[in-house]
C-alpha cells in the first residue's frame, strides 16, 4: 500500500499503513462484535459476554414475540416514510436541478435544516406540535416524524446524483412526440431511478436506525432501537444480533447491486 | 415554390434582450435552407421556436398554412437534429429510432417498418442493437438523423450538427446529409456559423446577425450580391472601401473613394441620394494589380504564394487594408513589398453597400482561424 511520495519514506509508508488499518478497525470493530455475538451461547440473560459459539439463535431467530413485533413495526414505518419520503424528495431535487426559480435558494436552506438540528430538538419540538393538535402518538406520528427528515436525505442524495444529467433528452423526447408523462417514464426516470434507488435505500436505513426523535413520538409503540434500548435492563438475547445481522447482510446485497447498476446506467445519462 | 414553413413577424426576447427581431420569411418544400450567423445572433432561438421549445412573443409560425404557434413539440410534424445529439443513453439505437413511432402510437408492425428503412438511408444496420455509448462520433449523428426521420417530418430541424465531429469527418458529413436529404425529399432546415457549411449544402441561406435576418438568398446571390456590410463580411472574404456617392443611374453607382478617385459599382434598389455615404465592396478574386496607370493607389504590405493564387495584402494611403488574390495567369506586375501598386476592379465586380452602423465588419483572418481552432 505505501506508495512513495516525494518525501516519504519506508518508515512513514508503514506508518501510514498502520494509522489507515487502526482507523478501519475503529469504524468496523463494534460491527464485527455484533455480527459475532449472534454465534455465542451467553451464560445468563445477557449475551454480552463471550462464552461458546451456538447456532442456537440463528435456528430460532423469532423466540421473542416482542422483538419480532418491534422489528415488524420499525420495518413498516421505514417502509411507508421512504415510499412517502422517495417521491417527495426526488420530486424537490428535480424542482431544483430542472429549473432555475427564485425558491430555489431558501430551499436549499431548509433541506439542510432537519440535517443540522439536533434530533432532541426535532423530537420534542414535534412531540409538542402533536400534543397540541391532540394527534395520538404512534404509528403514525412516528412515520410522519421518519418523513420529515428522510425528505431532507432523499433531496440532497438525488440532487447530488442528477446533477450534470442531459437535459435535452427531454425535450428530444417531445420532439418526437411523447407528451410529458410518457417523457418522464420512458426518459427522465429510467435514467435517474438509480439515483432515486440509492437515496431510497439511505431513507430506509436512517428510518431503521433512528432512536431518539422516535422515542419522544412513539407513545406505546416499540421499534427495534426502542426495543434493543429498553433490553439492555432485562434481557438482551442473542436474537437481536441475529435480526441486526440479517439487515447487514441484507443491506450490504442491495448496497452492492445498487452501486453496480448506477456505474452502469448513471455514466450514461450524463452529457459527453 | 409551396411554403412548409412560415415565420410572420415573429419576435422573441428574453427579458429585454431582443434574441429574434422581426423575423418574416418562407421556407420551401423540399428546400435545404440555413441559418447562418454568429453565435448569439437569433439562429438557435428561431429554430427552437420552429420546434415547439420556446414560444413567440409575437408574429406566427405556420407549419403547412396550420398556425402552430402555441402548438406544443410534441404535437408538431417536425423533428429536432440536436448539438450533442441527446440519444437515449440507456436504449439501443434501434429502440432510439423507434421511439418518435412509438409515442405516436403507431402499430409495431410499422414501427418495426419504418424503423428498418431509417437504418438502411442512414447505414446503420449492423449496430441496431449497440449502445450509444459504443457508437463513434459520426455514427450517432447518423443515429440522431434516423431518430428525427423515422416521424416523416414535415421539416428537419438541425442545429449545428456537426459541430462536435472533427473536420474531415464533418466534410464528409457534409456530402452525406446532402445525399439523405436528397433521398427523403424532406425540408432541412440547418443552423450554423459555419459560412462553408452553409454554401456547401444550402439551397437558400438566411444570413441573422443580432436578432435580425440581414440577407436571404442562395448561396451565390449571397456572396456575389450581399445586401450589407455585414453579409459582405460574414461569407468569405471583402474589401470594404468607404465611398461617398456622386450619381446614380440604371443600377449604378459613380463614387468618389478616398483621395478622390473615381470607381463605378453596380448599386441595384440603391436610393440614397448622391453626397451620401456608402461602403464599396470588391472580393479579393476580382481584383487586379498593375504597377502603374489608373486605379487606387495602395502599398503591398505582403504577398503570399498559395498555388493558384498569390494573396496579397496591401494598404490604402488612408490606412484601409485590402486583400487582394492575383491569379497566375494574365499579366502580373512585379510584387516586391513597399511598393505602390494601383487597384482595378471592373464595375460589374463592385458593389455598393450601405455604410455599416457600428462595427467595423469581422476580420476574416481572424474568424477562419477561429472556425479551424474550434473544430479540434
Amino acid at each position: 500500500m505505501a506508495r512513495g511520495g516525494p518525501v516519504g519514506s519506508r518508515w512513514t509508508g508503514r506508518l501510514l499503513d498502520l494509522y489507515a488499518g487502526l482507523v478501519l478497525l475503529y469504524l468496523f470493530l463494534p460491527i464485527f462484535v455484533i455480527v459475532s455475538y449472534s454465534f455465542n451461547k451467553p451464560a445468563g440473560k445477557f449475551n454480552f459476554v463471550w462464552k461458546s459459539f451456538s447456532l442456537d439463535a440463528w435456528r430460532d431467530p423469532f423466540l421473542y414475540p416482542a422483538l419480532v413485533d418491534a422489528m415488524k413495526m420499525s420495518l413498516k414505518v421505514a417502509a411507508v416514510s421512504t415510499s412517502v419520503s422517495v417521491v417527495f424528495g426526488s420530486l424537490i431535487a428535480l424542482a431544483l436541478c430542472r429549473y432555475t426559480w427564485k425558491g430555489a435558494g431558501p430551499i436549499n436552506l431548509l433541506l439542510v435544516l432537519p440535517l443540522t438540528t439536533p434530533e432532541v430538538v426535532l423530537g420534542s419540538s414535534l412531540l409538542s406540535l402533536f400534543l397540541q393538535v391532540n394527534a395520538p402518538t404512534g404509528f403514525w406520528t412516528v412515520v410522519i416524524a421518519h418523513i420529515m427528515f428522510s425528505v431532507s436525505y432523499v433531496a440532497l442524495t438525488v440532487k447530488a446524483r442528477i446533477r450534470g444529467f442531459d437535459w435535452t433528452l427531454e425535450e428530444a423526447a417531445m420532439d418526437l412526440g411523447a407528451p410529458p408523462f410518457r417523457t418522464v417514464l420512458k426518459v427522465t426516470l429510467p435514467l435517474i431511478a438509480p439515483g432515486i434507488a440509492a437515496a431510497g435505500m439511505l431513507s430506509f436505513a436512517l428510518s431503521l436506525d433512528d432512536f431518539i426523535i422516535t422515542l419522544f413520538n412513539a407513545g406505546n409503540q416499540v421499534t427495534y432501537p426502542l426495543y434493543v434500548y429498553g433490553a439492555r435492563r432485562a434481557a438482551f438475547p442473542p436474537q437481536i444480533n441475529v435480526l441486526a445481522t440479517t439487515i447487514l447482510v441484507g443491506s450490504l446485497i442491495l448496497l452492492g447491486i445498487t452501486v453496480l447498476w448506477q456505474n452502469r446506467t448513471m455514466k450514461e445519462a450524463m452529457t459527453k | 415554390m409551396d411554403s412548409v414553413i412560415t415565420l410572420e413577424h415573429v419576435q422573441k426576447r428574453f427579458g429585454t434582450y431582443i434574441a429574434v427581431h422581426e423575423a418574416h420569411f418562407d421556407i420551401g418544400k423540399g428546400e435545404f435552407f440555413s441559418m447562418l450567423g454568429p453565435s448569439g445572433c437569433g439562429k438557435t432561438t428561431t429554430l427552437r421556436m420552429i420546434a415547439g421549445f420556446e414560444q413567440p412573443d409575437s408574429g406566427r409560425i405556420l407549419l403547412e398554412g396550420q398556425d402552430v404557434s402555441r402548438v406544443p413539440p410534441y404535437r408538431r410534424n417536425v423533428n429536432t437534429v440536436f448539438q450533442h445529439y441527446a440519444l437515449f443513453p440507456h436504449m439501443t439505437v434501434r429502440d432510439n429510432v423507434a421511439f418518435g413511432p412509438r409515442s405516436r402510437k403507431l402499430e409495431e408492425a410499422e414501427v418495426q417498418k419504418r424503423v428498418k428503412e431509417l437504418l438502411e438511408v442512414t447505414r446503420l444496420n449492423q449496430f441496431a442493437e449497440r449502445k450509444p455509448a459504443q457508437l463513434s462520433g459520426g455514427q450517432q449523428q447518423r443515429v440522431a438523423l434516423a431518430r428525427a426521420l423515422v416521424n416523416y417530418p414535415s421539416a428537419l430541424l438541425l442545429d449545428e450538427p456537426l459541430g462536435a465531429l472533427d473536420l474531415k469527418l464533418r466534410q464528409a458529413m457534409q456530402i452525406e446529409l446532402k445525399r439523405i436529404q436528397r433521398e427523403v425529399g424532406i425540408t432541412f432546415i440547418y443552423v450554423t456559423h459555419d459560412q462553408e457549411e452553409a454554401l456547401t449544402m444550402s439551397d437558400r441561406i438566411a444570413v441573422m446577425n443580432e436578432g435580425r435576418v440581414e440577407q436571404i438568398g442562395t448561396p451565390e446571390e449571397i456572396y456575389h450580391s450581399p445586401s450589407t456590410v455585414f453579409v459582405a463580411g460574414f461569407i468569405g472574404v471583402a474589401n470594404l472601401l468607404p465611398a461617398r456617392v456622386i450619381g446614380l443611374m440604371d443600377n449604378r453607382a459613380v463614387v468618389t473613394l478616398a483621395g478622390e478617385q473615381r470607381a463605378e459599382a453596380t448599386a441595384p434598389g440603391w436610393a440614397a441620394k448622391p453626397g451620401s455615404d456608402a461602403t464599396l465592396m470588391v472580393r479579393p478574386e476580382r481584383l487586379r494589380l498593375s504597377a502603374d496607370g489608373p486605379g487606387v493607389a495602395a502599398t503591398l504590405t505582403t504577398a503570399v504564394f498559395q498555388g493558384p493564387v498569390v494573396r496579397c495584402l496591401l494598404a490604402t494611403p488612408d490606412g484601409v487594408e485590402v486583400i487582394a488574390h492575383v491569379g497566375s495567369e494574365g499579366p502580373r506586375p512585379d510584387l516586391q513589398p513597399g511598393r505602390s501598386y494601383r487597384l482595378l476592379w471592373d464595375a460589374d465586380s463592385a458593389r455598393l453597400l450601405p455604410r455599416a452602423k457600428a462595427s467595423a465588419p469581422l476580420d476574416l483572418q481572424e474568424r477562419t482561424t477561429l472556425d479551424l481552432a474550434g473544430s479540434h
